[in-house]
């Protein structure tokens, strides 16, 4: 049951992968990103890990994704002039490429010499959200507090790199608007005929 | 309903006998979204002094099933600088994706489709990819106003979703669980113990409730907050293209996430399938419950409390479409960013701060 189920997610993950370098369309290919998040979290589920795999889709494909989609969805691309840059990048990708599947081939010949049996979810017959927030907020609790910090600089950062004032900007004042009363818009006239106001 | 499972080690029994959930809760998920939708129009009716459906059936009862036929014989019509996969793919998407949360939600003692550990965030995450059909039918189209509807839904739903995360955060802070069953099995006995109205974090939970059902407004892009559709702006927004049995998935996806968000209600702030007034002990062999059987009796009246508050939910989600004026786009933005989310963030500090106190007062 669960080596069909990971062949079926496993092969749908490949093909979304090679299916977003390999799209034509770059709205097709953020489609195609998404598909291979939504299936990798299915694979996470299968080894039983699904807090990270909720995790993967709340940030990635809800949050991150949607920002992708949104900046290629409003970009005006010129399909022709995408393809003559192609062969300027190929060497300098083709090196990237090559430097990548080094790294893998090491690391799974490391892995082969002392691989973990039975890799276990949530240890100790905890849930995994228990698992995880014992480990966070004990052993890597420096680690995590640091990571929150780098996280709030970069959110203040983006603040402040488009946060501009420009001179002369006609603005809303919210307060005013909610706070009209009806007397301050609306003033009640005793018309007489054929005199107007 | 892992009571039902226990008899078989098949797997393909195992495998037909979800499926065959699946189809259930499907049917009857979209039984009663045919008459959730009569009973919509109907209120916005009489708030309108109007008669509202009337003409199909006893009562116009099967309005929504004629409407369902009409749908269906309509013929599709694809524009011509349409992305045609994407088009078509995006309002089947947005059925799936609202239909497979009710896989989490626990209808009654055990009638849960998957009884999973992380049932709120599988909510969570399942609700953010609703996103994805409204955005990808908007650029699909090829035209200015589903696109411009399109854009808006995506930003509408991405503000309001932090908000909403929020508020889920302080019932699982309450719950101490994420499984939506243990969530509600910690509500039981009576009205004053659901976490809307628990008595010492009721200043609380009650203002979350209302911030969770506005959230839910804005979510589901329901009036006063259906800016991606509005009419007198955008036409239709991102449906304008579609029409036929498309239009009627769109139409659907909208329906059942409108119900998924009145179950989310009842489920994490009125109790679920809890009886507002406790245990009446009613389960005993001298009363219907002795001929069904304790556990069968037990969760036809749980199914029969939870279906009342959806409705309750529900209707609530009709009057404000009926009482409400539409908000402007910029005031939508702000009530999400810097009214709801600063409160939900307080809420969340104040309810853990509640339970590190209670919990170290017991220990």
């Amino acid at each position: 049951m669960e080596v069909i189920a990971f062949s079926i997610l496993s092969a749908i993950v490949l093909i979304a992968a090679f299916c977003v370098i390999a799209a034509r369309n770059p709205v097709h290919s953020v489609l195609f990103l998404i598909l291979a998040f939504f299936t990798s979290s299915g694979l996470l589920v299968l080894i039983g890990a699904e807090f990270l795999a909720m995790l993967l889709i709340v940030v990635y494909v809800g949050a991150v994704a949607v920002l992708f989609l949104f900046v290629v969805m409003m970009l005006d691309v010129d399909f022709v002039e995408l393809k003559q840059g192609f062969l300027n990048y190929a060497p300098f990708g083709g090196v990237v490429a090559l430097v990548f599947f080094a790294e893998i081939a090491l690391v799974a010949s490391a892995m082969g010499a002392s691989r973990p049996e039975a890799f276990d979810a949530s240890p100790n017959a905890e849930t995994n959200v228990e698992a995880i927030g014992q480990v966070m907020y004990t052993d890597y609790l420096l680690l995590f507090q640091i990571s929150g910090i780098v996280l709030l600089i970069a959110m203040i950062g983006a603040i402040v790199l488009t946060l501009r004032h420009r001179p002369g900007v006609r603005r809303q004042s919210v307060e005013d608007q909610t706070g009209r009363k009806r007397a301050d818009a609306v003033e009640l006239k005793d018309v007489r005929p054929g005199q107007g106001i | 309903m892992e009571q039902f499972l226990g008899w078989t080690e098949n797997p393909i029994l195992l495998v037909l006998l979800s499926l065959g959930q699946i189809l259930l809760v499907t049917v009857v998920l979209l039984l009663a979204i045919a008459f959730l939708l009569y009973f919509d129009r109907k209120v916005l009716a009489g708030t309108m002094l109007r008669k509202g459906p009337n003409v199909v059936g006893p009562f116009g009862l099967f309005q929504s099933f004629a409407d369902f036929g009409k749908f269906v014989l309509k013929e599709m019509i694809i524009p011509a600088g349409a992305n045609k996969t994407v088009f078509m793919i995006a309002p089947i998407l947005a059925t799936t994706l609202s239909l497979i949360c009710w896989a989490v939600v626990p209808i009654a003692p055990g009638w849960v489709v998957s009884d999973l550990n992380v049932g709120v965030l599988y909510l969570l995450a399942m609700s953010s990819l609703g996103v994805y059909g409204v955005i990808m039918a908007g650029w699909a189209s090829n035209s200015k106003y589903p696109f411009l509807g399109g854009l808006r839904s995506a930003a509408q739903m991405v503000s309001y979703e932090v908000s909403i995360g929020f508020v889920l955060v302080t019932v699982i802070l309450l719950s101490g669980s994420m499984n939506l069953t243990t969530i509600v099995e910690s509500q039981t006995g009576g009205f004053w113990n659901w976490y809307a109205f628990k008595l010492p974090t009721i200043i609380v939970m009650f203002p979350m409730m209302v911030i969770f059902f506005i959230s839910a407004l804005a979510e589901t892009n329901r009036p006063p907050f259906d800016l991606p559709e509005a009419e007198s702006e955008l036409v239709a927004g991102y449906q304008v293209e579609y029409s036929g049995t498309p239009f009627l998935l769109i139409y659907l996806g909208e329906q059942i996430a409108i119900t998924l968000m009145c179950a989310m209600t009842s489920v994490l702030f009125l109790g679920g399938w809890h009886s507002p007034v406790g245990d009446l002990g009613l389960f005993n062999e001298n009363t219907l419950a002795g001929l069904l059987g304790t556990g069968t009796f037990e969760s036809l009246i749980g199914a029969f409390w939870f279906a009342l508050k959806v409705t309750f939910v529900f209707f609530m989600f009709a009057f404000v479409r009926a009482l409400v004026p539409r908000y402007r786009y910029d005031q939508l933005m702000r009530l999400g960013w810097k009214i709801f989310l600063p409160t939900s963030l307080v809420a969340v500090l104040l309810i853990s701060g509640f339970v590190v106190y209670t919990n170290a007062a017991a220990a």
